[in-house]
């Protein structure tokens, strides 16, 4: 499998006024072609930091201090700002969880979407032309390209955001929890469509999400994240079949199950202070497997067994 | 204690909750599920009398509320709580954590603030916020979600109030941490025999602490009964179609698998007849034209849908 | 809101000294005026000179006195317009905001109805109706401003009372004066608090031109604004000072209440964000 996406020890810190905020710590993976990774974390887990560090635009006071992002050939880290506003869109390209963020409320749908695809070299002819294929590919009308956004609905809405993020074919597809927002009916509508585009077009799609279950229904690949760090990947199967790290194994069991007739576990404490991280594994506090070694030693990244990464002292 | 409410509608004729009549016992938990734009947040408030229905009657333990003047309904207000979904903004930002919890105590009991605060370091030991000094001084911008919603339930159960209503309490929280909010509640209903109309999106998780819930879709409820049978024999296709949305709903082999096609539409211009009928596959014409009414169908088992009134 | 903060910024920090100057007159008039602003002390129009430093005016009397005593005047019928207008206009802001319903249109509609009037033609109409007099000219300048606390506090009012915390209050049985009091005016007074200072600024202004058309005082009683009007006949023969410097003052102390404004305004902007 190619791979289109190379993540190298990925570090991304917040320079605040009360302190440094370690957002992302020391991520790596890889990202083949037509593949998803679903990266799962709680708050304060650096998930959403990481989609924005991919496509250079971590929010300040923000800034990546160690690593790689390699697309392809080019490390999008390294990119001039011209050359980031080039491969934007049309080599990587993000949608967010709030369809307003990407869609101006005052002009047409059609308009902006045409504008988009002309900033990245199309005439006008194949601008509309493009536009109105991929709205069409994503299950809505042609015609909404003469609404504003404010007449669509969030599903809809959320589809033409999907649309404009493949309509250049790019490579890699970060989608930030692009169905929080959505009921959960729409949200398996949306879903079955980003299954479908991964299909068709053989992009790779990296999925942001809070939901483990979602994750383990959809992605190829499953990475958790907890107070930025990476605390288990691996293939789907995988990691359903066995779940070596206590915080992967920990989300799992608080998900409410059909069947199961008692409420689910639930962790103690609460998410660390990424100013003040725990000394040790990031984890440890709430842990129930934590030992003294584990407020030691933090735990490096290794894998336990084919392509089953794991970052624990006491894994399994 | 009973409550029934009917038609509301507002000033824009948008009828949010239609003909919606709800029953809830003494020492219940009554789940009330829906998606956003379902009305199920505005049902919670016309319970508690925020807001005043435009037809129907609320009856809170056999008294007739619908049309109290707010000076009589503050006195029963500390019998009826409401615990909303975002913590972050049901506490004063100014207050510390121990003046919001000790306030209703100041008011309603006439205690001074020193006994007040000692109450609600109490308060906040019962709801797991120990040792409470630490929290008792701090502001709720300080607190993480689970811990704050942890506070604003110490406040709402205080006066130890016979109703609360819980909307949406675990929502804004991380999912890893849901369950021990939802035991807290259920906690509080064992102690003080607490009745609770809890409205949620995840109709799973409420079918493990309710004993009755209700399916609501664009203001009407479309499916009612004991929680564990609505959700193990779904009967409404809108059901169905939530319980097989949920991720990982391969898992139930014995579920019908209902999809359904576009997205709830606009509430203050619902569908004609049955308000299902333009995304439900198992649409006919009399589904188009007629509103089913709701009938039950078993012992205190009750759906609206045509499939089920083919005799 | 801590005080070093508000005191730390440049346009508080400059207005205060200025307001503190005029405050330092009106509350020692009596030890820093060289003469009596009443009694003629010297020959009439004599310019600016080390015995009498702002000179003396047609009647003989001490230009700097006068100034130095009109400045209890000015700032009395301030003080009175901007405390009745602050408190009725924020009590009528904070009840029909919160009540909402028939009340509020009323309110709204009487006090949108007296906003539309220009300030000072209000201001005149209501001294001569009410007799000229340094009070009632503080009552008339109060009524031109009721409106816009009412307009300001309500908009805030409207804009808090959606706040989760504000329904909580309700449901937990809080009396309204309660929620009013002790969670609705903290939130508002940092509006209340600009509105007070760009008042202040504007009342100085609509004072001196009350006085000029001689509403407030009656001679000899000094007052900027009526100086001001009598200099008026002597500048063309060359006597400037009787005008120029009753007239500084009124600009540097409206000068003083408008950068303090600015100066919060600037701050509970920042938070208001």
């Amino acid at each position: 499998m190619t791979t289109v996406l190379e993540v190298e020890d990925l570090w991304v810190k917040y320079f605040t006024l009360t302190g440094v905020v370690n957002a992302v710590s020391g991520v790596s993976f890889k990202l083949g072609r037509g593949e998803m990774l679903a990266v799962v974390g709680e708050s304060g887990s650096g998930k959403s930091t990481l989609g924005y560090a991919l496509l250079n635009m971590v929010p300040k006071p923000g800034r990546v201090v160690k690593g790689r992002v390699v697309l392809g050939d080019v490390d999008v880290l390294k990119l001039s700002p011209e050359e980031l506003r080039r491969v934007r869109g049309s080599r990587i390209s993000l949608v967010f969880q709030d369809p307003f963020t990407t869609l101006d409320p005052l002009r047409k749908i059609g308009d902006q979407f045409v504008e988009f695809l002309m900033e990245h070299g199309l005439d006008e002819a194949s601008a509309y032309r493009t536009a109105r294929e991929y709205t069409e590919a994503v299950g809505i009308p042609g015609r909404v390209l003469d609404s504003y956004p404010h007449q669509l609905s969030g599903g809809q809405k959320q589809r033409v955001a999907i649309a404009m993020a493949i309509s250049l074919s790019p490579e890699v597809v970060v989608a930030d929890e692009p169905t929080t927002a959505l009921d959960v009916i729409v949200q398996r509508q949306i879903m079955d469509l980003i299954d479908e585009v991964k299909r068709k077009y053989k992009s790779s799609f990296i999925l942001i999400t809070h939901d483990l279950s979602l994750a383990l229904e959809r992605a190829d690949t499953v990475m958790v994240m907890y107070g930025g760090y990476v605390m288990e990947m691996a293939g789907r199967e995988e990691i359903a079949g066995r779940m070596l790290h206590p915080y992967t194994r920990a989300l799992f069991e608080s998900l409410p199950r059909l069947g199961q007739r008692t409420l689910p576990k639930s962790l103690p404490g609460n998410p660390p202070d990424l100013r003040n991280p725990p000394p040790g594994c990031v984890f440890h506090p709430r842990c129930p497997k934590a030992t003294e070694e584990c407020r030691r030693e933090r735990p490096m990244l290794v894998e336990a067994s084919r392509n089953h990464f794991v970052s624990c002292i006491h894994p399994g | 204690m009973d409550f029934e409410t009917g038609l509301f509608g507002r000033r824009k004729k948008v009828r949010a909750v239609d003909n919606v009549t709800l029953s809830i016992g003494r020492g219940e938990i009554y789940g009330l599920v829906g998606e956003s734009g379902s009305g199920k947040s505005t049902i919670g408030r016309i319970t508690l009398r925020l807001y005043k229905p435009t037809k129907g009657r609320v009856l809170f333990d056999g008294v007739d509320i619908t049309d109290m003047k707010e000076r009589g309904l503050r006195k029963m207000r500390r019998r009826m709580q409401l615990i909303p979904q975002d913590p972050y903004s049901a506490i004063n930002p100014a207050q510390t954590i121990g003046e919001a919890i000790a306030e209703p105590l100041v008011v309603h009991e006439k205690m001074s603030w020193r006994e007040a605060l000692d109450a609600a370091a109490r308060a906040l030991e019962e709801v797991g916020l120990t040792p409470a000094s630490d929290f008792i001084g701090r502001r709720p911008r300080e607190l993480s979600g689970g811990q704050l919603q942890r506070a604003v339930i110490a406040r709402a159960m205080i006066l130890r109030p016979e109703y609360v209503v819980a909307d949406e309490p675990t929502s804004n929280l991380d999912a890893s941490i849901r369950a021990s909010i939802v035991k807290l509640l259920l906690d509080f209903k064992e102690r003080y025999g607490v009745s609770m109309l809890f409205i949620t999106h995840d109709i799973v998780l409420i079918s493990l602490i309710a004993s009755r819930i209700g399916v609501l879709y664009l203001g009407q409820l479309v499916e009612e009964g004991p929680a564990e049978e609505v959700v193990d024999k779904p009967l409404h296709p809108y059901t169905k179609a939530l319980l097989t949305a949920i991720p990982l709903a391969g898992e139930r082999p014995d579920l019908e698998k209902v999809y359904l096609r576009g997205e709830i539409g606009d509430p203050s211009n619902p569908p004609s007849g049955c308000r299902l009928h333009p995304r439900c596959p198992f649409a006919t014409e009399k589904c188009s034209r007629e509103e089913p009414p709701l009938v039950e169908v078993g012992k205190g088992r009750f759906v609206r849908c045509w499939l089920y009134l083919k005799r | 809101m801590e005080l070093s903060v508000y005191l730390r910024n440049p346009y508080i920090a400059a207005g205060l000294a200025i307001i503190a100057v005029f405050l330092a007159f009106a509350a020692l008039a009596e030890y820093i005026a060289p003469y009596s602003p009443v009694d003629s002390v010297a020959p009439p129009l004599q310019p600016p000179s080390p015995e009498h430093i702002m000179g003396t005016d047609n009647l003989g009397r001490d230009v700097f006195s006068r100034v130095v005593y009109g400045s209890r005047i000015v700032l009395a019928i301030v003080a009175m317009s901007i405390a009745f207008s602050g408190v009725v206009g924020s009590l009528l802001g904070l009840t029909s905001g919160y009540l909402g319903g028939l009340v509020d249109k009323v309110l709204s509609f009487v006090m949108d109805s007296l906003y539309a009037f220009p300030s000072l033609v209000l201001a005149i109409a209501l001294s001569v109706a009410l007799g000229p007099s340094p009070v009632n000219a503080a009552v008339a300048i109060a009524v031109v401003y009721i409106p816009t606390y009412f307009r300001m506090i309500r908009g805030q009012v409207l804009s808090v009372k959606n706040e989760g915390f504000i329904e909580q209050a309700r449901v937990l049985g809080l009396p309204p004066s309660r929620i009013l009091f002790k969670h609705i005016m903290p939130l508002v007074s940092g509006t209340l608090m600009v509105v007070f200072s760009m008042n202040s600024a504007d009342a100085i202004l609509t004072e001196a031109a009350l006085s000029f058309i001689g509403l407030t005082v009656q001679p000899p009683t000094p007052d900027w604004g009526f100086d001001l009007y009598k200099g008026r006949g002597f500048i063309l023969a060359g006597s400037w000072w009787l005008m120029a410097f009753p007239g500084l003052c009124i600009t540097l102390l409206a000068l003083g209440f408008a950068l303090v404004s600015e100066g919060v305004s600037k701050i509970t902007g920042a938070k208001l964000r």
